[in-house]
């Protein structure tokens, strides 16, 4: 059954996620400079437009999890961007206090079950989230993200055949931005759509604009609605792009400048904006005032992380077990 | 009341009655339901708890692990056996990268209340890939804890005390021993992990091992009495974590050890304890520690190979005589 097309509040909500993300990633890009985020750190400027459709797309209980380009699902679960800047940084008010850093944002509160650092390693554990799901009769469902480097694993596989064979209340959502790394999807396949990977175990698949977060909203909720009637994990394909380099230290050049270009052409904020405009639902200027507060919560978050202290050491043998345990000291 | 149970029975005993206490409890692995299990651990399991509590899968170490693990940050306790240790290799990077670190690299917003259960070890001729103990590469991992079974009777109290554990536990067994039977009381009892069991007192020489070497250091132990030796065993029952202060203390008695282990010797359990033990007691000590370990090779299939690779009484022996200088 088709539900409600997203209307005015919809797009806004978009518009704001979408441009909280973008304004945070380039934020935090600025960080990195400062030295004030080290380590790995993976932006996801380019790909908002998934986070977008996956906000509205979710219901109440849903779960989610993904690998390690985790801000942008991080804010869309509704993580105050205070707790993931001051993780970026490293304080103990950060969402995984200090422990987890950009690649492993976790919260529970917010049915958020992180970000994860070895490709693929988090495709089996979407799965056993959404077992735990069936297992207890809830009616929710979780989101599994990967990266189109990830369906190269083997994870995927035996994943996808025990998914299907169980009906397991997942989707996988595969985010093609057509580079694992540096390295394109067609260097690592001849199957070069990757839906179609889930064809060898009878499991329903699509691609879709990843671009689009009306298309991603709508691909989302109608195959988790499929999985909150038992009927099992559906794969979808968003194809989207980066616009930056893998990680911070990765200058791109494996790529053009015109296929960057094509790609900004149809930017998921300045398509969402237009549409705004045109439905005459926020003005130009409540939109760019809109911008403003926006800009003025990431400068919050900022200010947010510099004011949260580093962990103390005696943190090291914290959340390690859950009861005391005979540490070696020596 | 205690009545002589297999050591398989005991493990079932210990998982029928965790899951009629948590429903949260499942068991799943290849084998486990229809087959009743590859070494009838589960049998009969499948019809009391349904197919629901106990899950057959394809042969995906890697896959079911993982999914296992996601049930577990999502608040289930699962039970996931591998059919042997040796095929946990496959799936060590869920084990590692994800049981392990969980808690961890969440700041503490998501656990995994597990257990990895499965026979480690040599088991006869099984050629070099079915031969393999893995205990000190599991231990090695903070976020985990390791138990090694060596009865019938720590098989059930420690099996218990692994499934009500918070944190993920890789529980090892062997396939030489699920008929091997011993007492073990009607009434409930759990074992603590982290501490081990002066299975024999004695004055002379302390012989610490663990798992199945403990049947072969039962043995030594009974040549050594023989020979006028009164030697003090300790099965460590937990090598992650190590109950080094029994060892420190029945050294301190005793002034000399050795350590059996069926393992490779580099970086092994007897390593560590050696390293242990020159910190703790190493006034005390009127010898360097010995070990006997498995030679330092892959296991081959030949019956003569198989007998000069594993530790056995004779090598034990040696060892105690060498460090009481005889």
């Amino acid at each position: 059954m088709a539900k409600k097309k997203p209307g005015k509040q919809t797009y806004i909500d978009w518009f704001r996620m979408m441009m909280l993300i973008r304004r945070f990633e380039e934020k935090s890009a600025q960080m990195y400079g400062q030295n004030k985020i080290r380590g790995f750190c993976h932006l996801y400027i380019g790909q908002e437009a998934v986070a977008g459709g996956l906000m509205s797309a979710m219901e109440d209980g849903d779960k989610v999890i993904t690998a390690y380009r985790d801000h942008g699902h991080a804010l869309a679960m509704g993580i105050d961007p205070g707790a993931v800047m001051a993780e970026l940084f490293g304080r103990v008010d950060g969402c995984s206090k200090g422990k987890g850093g950009s690649m492993h944002m976790f919260s529970k509160a917010h049915n958020f079950l992180g970000g994860h650092g070895i490709v693929g390693g988090q495709i089996p554990l979407g799965a056993g989230i959404a077992l735990a799901e069936q297992y207890k009769g809830t009616k929710n469902v979780c989101f599994c993200f990967m990266g189109d480097g990830a369906v190269r694993q083997g994870s995927l596989h035996e994943t996808f055949n025990m998914a299907m064979l169980w009906k397991l209340p997942v989707v996988f959502i595969c985010e093609n931005n057509n580079y694992a790394m540096g390295t394109s999807v067609e260097r690592t396949t001849n199957v070069l759509d990757i839906y179609k990977m889930a064809c060898a175990y009878d499991m329903p698949s699509e691609q879709v604009d990843g671009m689009s977060c009306e298309a991603v909203h709508e691909a989302l909720e109608r195959t988790a609605d499929l999985a909150r009637k038992g009927e099992g994990p559906t794969f979808l394909e968003l194809k989207t792009y980066r616009y930056k380099g893998h990680s911070m230290s990765d200058p791109a050049k494996y790529r053009t400048k015109e296929e960057l270009e094509n790609y900004k052409k149809v930017d998921p904020i300045e398509v969402t904006r237009k549409e705004i405009i045109k439905k005459k639902w926020m003005t130009e200027k409540a939109l760019d005032e809109l911008e403003e507060e926006i800009e003025a919560e990431v400068a919050k978050a900022v200010e947010f992380a510099d004011n949260s202290p580093f962990p103390e050491p005696d943190e090291l043998y914290k959340d390690v077990y859950m009861e005391d345990y005979p540490f070696i000291v020596e | 009341m205690a009545r002589e149970l297999q050591i398989r029975e005991a493990l079932r005993e210990a998982m029928n009655e965790e899951m009629r206490a948590d429903e949260n409890i499942f068991l799943i692995g290849e084998e486990v339901a229809e087959y009743n299990g590859a070494y009838k651990v589960s049998q009969g399991m499948l019809e009391e708890f349904g197919e629901k509590r106990v899950i057959d899968t394809p042969i995906a170490e890697l896959g079911f692990a993982g999914i296992s693990v996601g049930a577990a940050m999502n608040g289930l306790r699962p039970i996931v056996e591998f059919m042997t240790f040796n095929f946990s290799l496959v799936a060590i990077d869920q084990v590692i990268n994800s049981a392990a670190k969980m808690n961890s690299m969440s700041g503490g917003e998501f656990f995994c209340p597990m257990v990895f259960r499965g026979p480690t070890g040599s088991a006869g001729q099984l050629g070099a890939q079915h031969s393999q103990n893995f205990e000190n590469w599991y231990a090695n991992c903070p976020g985990l804890k390791v138990v090694v079974l060596s009865n019938a009777y720590n098989a059930k109290g420690l099996l218990k005390s692994a499934i009500r554990d918070n944190d993920p536990v890789i529980f090892m067994e062997s396939e030489q021993m699920y008929g091997l039977k011993h007492e073990v009381p009607e009434e409930e009892y759990l074992i603590p992990l982290g501490q081990a069991n002066i299975q024999k007192s004695g004055e002379d020489v302390t012989i610490v091992s663990f798992g199945k070497m403990m049947r072969v250091c039962e043995e030594a132990v009974v040549a050594l009495a023989e020979k006028g030796i009164d030697a003090e065993l300790i099965d460590l029952q937990t090598v992650r974590p190590i109950d080094y202060k029994t060892i420190a203390d029945s050294i301190i008695k005793t002034n000399r050890c050795i350590i059996v282990e069926e393992a490779w010797p580099l970086a092994s359990i007897s390593s560590e304890i050696s390293y242990m033990m020159s910190q703790m007691v190493f006034d005390h000590l009127d010898a360097p520690i010995k070990r006997v370990t498995t030679r330092d090779v892959p296991l081959p299939y030949a019956p003569t190979l198989v007998d000069a690779f594993l530790p056995n009484v004779e090598r034990i022996v040696q060892a105690v005589d060498a460090v009481m200088y005889r």
